[in-house]
């Protein structure tokens, strides 16, 4: 908190230099004025660069890791249809461990209100309508939450510039990211995102009580479709509880024909 | 492997062949188990086996696919063995599915399981596919069916046509086995209405959706009563009219019934109510389960979550004839620790609000290693009146462990 603060009131002594020449570096538009402008632009910028992938899937190998360095490790297999103007559809489909091989999850995001989510629990063949209130709980045991997992929409958080820094030898932006959404386990985030290609080096999650929870650090960025990039690695380190989650995606592809039909109740029933 | 895969999908679907895109995938996955109970009681008669009782069981699951995923084979064999019970003992066919996935619609042929509901402590509405009701009391585990499915996917919802050309007759404890009534059920001798018995053809039709908040379904059916009436009967017609000679036979009603179930999800609440009005030859009758589910996420600060959960049970035929949620009450609480090894634990109630009935359910569940899973569960029943079914339960209080291998 005190780090932020001296940070904070740096990037004030220095505002109207940043945004002389981000303006020029970035092509900001010129209204970009106050720090919030700011942080909205360079949110809108990142997203606005990510649109039109239309849909992708992709195997996640997660490493769950507790205190005392025992691993345990989760298969998944996941399907997205980008949505315009909404959050996106995606399917999560369970291989490993093996007790909850099957298991599959549909969700609709919203980028406004709560999302739309199903469980099928093959065991019982059953489709299960799910609380999409439980956004802080965590994602199978792992380090990651249902919304460090769901997709990015520029009217789910306030946005705050907060000055420039340089990470993974990238000069970045760091903007500050205030969840709207009440339910959300986060007083703030605080993102790091690449001047060059807008893609985020790196987030720091304060709990509810404003202390620093969480910080996920993404690497390996590979380029598809000469457009959109997607980190190869994304590593998670709980500070509080000393357990961390590495990501490692592999088998990225984009463009394979997913429609809505790949979206709803049987195609969640016959996810494999 | 490839060939045998090539083999089986050349019976299945011949044009798979010729098309360029050909290839076959091939999975397979299970799990093997063992499974001890604890009777804390002497049985209530005398044939039936002891106070513990050892069972081991296999699932393998074989998983084909082809035609870029757009047709599919899912085989689902079953088999137990039980040290006391020649009934518990048995195998199954839980699926052997074709599944091809057209653009608005797919068609599943062979045998498979369909769940239809959305309540936790009875599925009324679920009647699609045969209780095996030796695995265990709480009628979640289920016998494959054999059918055709149409699914048919619209903006307004998914409608399912269901043809079942036979029938598969509920599975009873045996002599020797605990969990059953005082007289024991004869499976050989069952009987039907429909004069083509088993080989009866069954259909069904359901529309389901989501709008909004709401996941809505509702189901025709018509066919083989999956519940069956019992006739007392005799085991041996020359031997002295005494109560050890004495049996239950099944017997099977045609029925029509139609069907309702909502889940409303709203914030940290699930509203739920099934309701369904059965037409048989004997009598017609309303039932219906309806309550709430509430979680509360992150407990005490932890990631621990904590749901409540309160149902209701009712039916028109009342306290006396043999259901048991005519008038029933169930509360339960469900706690996910949301740790690595995804500990859960399920405690729950039944309280007969017309007679002096409780049965309690404990499960507990926790994943060992990555491919292991240990599971404690503790069933109690507690009842003083002869009308309620309950009562021949109540010398069957127990504790199961059950140990899995997942491969």
């Amino acid at each position: 908190m005190k780090c932020y603060q001296s940070v904070f009131s740096s990037i004030i002594a220095t505002t109207l230099a940043i945004v002389t020449v981000i303006t020029l570096a970035t092509a900001f538009p010129s209204y970009a004025a106050t720090p919030e402008q700011q942080g909205l632009a360079i949110s809108k910028e990142a997203k606005s660069r990510d649109l039109g992938w239309q849909d992708s899937t992709a195997n996640m190998l997660m490493k769950l890791r507790n205190r005392q360095g025992q691993e345990s490790i989760r298969e998944i297999k996941i399907k997205n249809l980008e949505v315009a103007d909404d959050g996106d559809k995606g399917l999560t489909i369970f291989n490993k461990p093996r007790d909850v091989k099957g298991t599959a999850f549909l969700s609709f995001s919203h980028s406004v209100g709560a999302d739309d989510q199903w469980l099928y629990l093959p065991a019982l063949k059953r489709v299960k309508r799910i609380s999409s209130r439980n956004k802080s709980g965590p994602f199978m045991g792992s380090e990651f939450s249902f919304e460090d997992l769901s997709s990015f929409e520029i009217p789910k958080y306030t946005y705050k510039y907060l000055g420039d820094d340089k990470i993974n030898g990238l000069d970045s932006f760091m903007v500050e990211q205030i969840p709207v959404d009440k339910n959300s386990g986060y007083t703030r985030r605080i993102v790091w995102l690449d001047k060059s290609e807008y893609r985020i080096q790196k987030i720091d999650f304060y709990d509810r009580k404003n202390s620093l929870l969480k910080t996920l650090n993404y690497s390996d960025y590979k380029q598809f479709l000469a457009k959109y990039w997607r980190p190869m690695t994304m590593n998670m380190v709980n500070h509080q509880n000393g357990k961390s989650t590495a990501l490692v995606w592999s088998n990225y592809k984009f463009r394979v024909g997913l429609k809505d039909k790949d979206f709803n109740r049987n195609s969640l029933k016959r996810a494999h | 492997m490839k060939k045998i895969v090539l083999l089986i999908t050349s019976l299945i679907l011949p044009q798979a062949l010729t098309n360029t895109a050909y290839s076959a995938e091939f999975e397979l996955s299970g799990k093997v188990a063992i499974e001890s109970r604890y009777f804390f009681q002497q049985a209530q008669s005398s044939e039936q086996s002891g106070q513990s009782n050892v069972s081991v069981f296999a699932e393998p699951e074989l998983y084909w696919s082809w035609n870029d995923d757009s047709d599919t084979v899912l085989f689902k064999p079953y088999l137990r063995a039980d040290q006391n019970d020649a009934q518990r003992s048995h195998g199954d066919i839980r699926e052997l599915i074709w599944t091809h996935v057209g653009d608005d619609w797919e068609l599943r042929t062979g045998i498979n399981k369909v769940y239809w509901g959305v309540t936790e402590f009875q599925h009324l509405v679920d009647v699609i596919n045969q209780i095996d009701s030796v695995e265990d009391i709480d009628g979640e585990d289920k016998l494959g069916q054999q059918m055709i499915n149409l699914s048919l996917v619209r903006d307004w919802g998914i409608v399912d046509i269901l043809v079942m050309p036979g029938f598969r007759e509920r599975t009873f404890a045996g002599k020797h086995g605990r969990l059953r009534s005082n007289l024991v059920v004869n499976t050989n001798k069952a009987e039907y209405e429909a004069s083509a018995g088993q080989q009866h053809v069954d259909y069904a039709l359901r529309w389901a959706n989501s709008i909004g908040d709401f996941d809505i379904g509702t189901s025709w059916f018509h066919g083989t009563n999956r519940d069956p009436l019992f006739k007392l009967g005799v085991k041996n017609i020359n031997a002295p009219p005494q109560y050890t000679n004495l049996e239950l036979t099944p017997y099977y009603e045609l029925m029509d019934q139609v069907s309702l179930d909502v889940q409303a999800t709203l914030g940290d609440w699930l509203w739920k109510v099934e309701a369904l009005y059965r037409n048989t030859n004997t009598l017609n009758y309303w039932a219906s389960q309806a309550g709430f589910e509430y979680t509360r996420v992150g407990v005490f600060n932890s990631v621990v979550d904590v749901g409540y959960l309160i149902e209701y049970g009712w039916d028109s035929r009342g306290q006396n004839f043999t259901v048991i949620n005519q008038n029933d009450l169930f509360f339960g609480s469900r706690i996910a620790l949301n740790d690595m090894q995804s500990t859960e634990i399920l405690a729950g109630v039944g309280v007969d609000l017309d007679h002096n009935a409780q049965s309690f359910i404990i499960e507990t569940s926790r994943r060992l290693g990555d491919s292991y899973k240990l599971s404690l569960d503790m069933r109690l029943f507690s009842s003083n009146n002869i009308n309620d079914v309950l009562t021949q339960l109540r010398q069957d209080d127990h504790l199961q462990i059950t140990l899995e291998k997942y491969f």
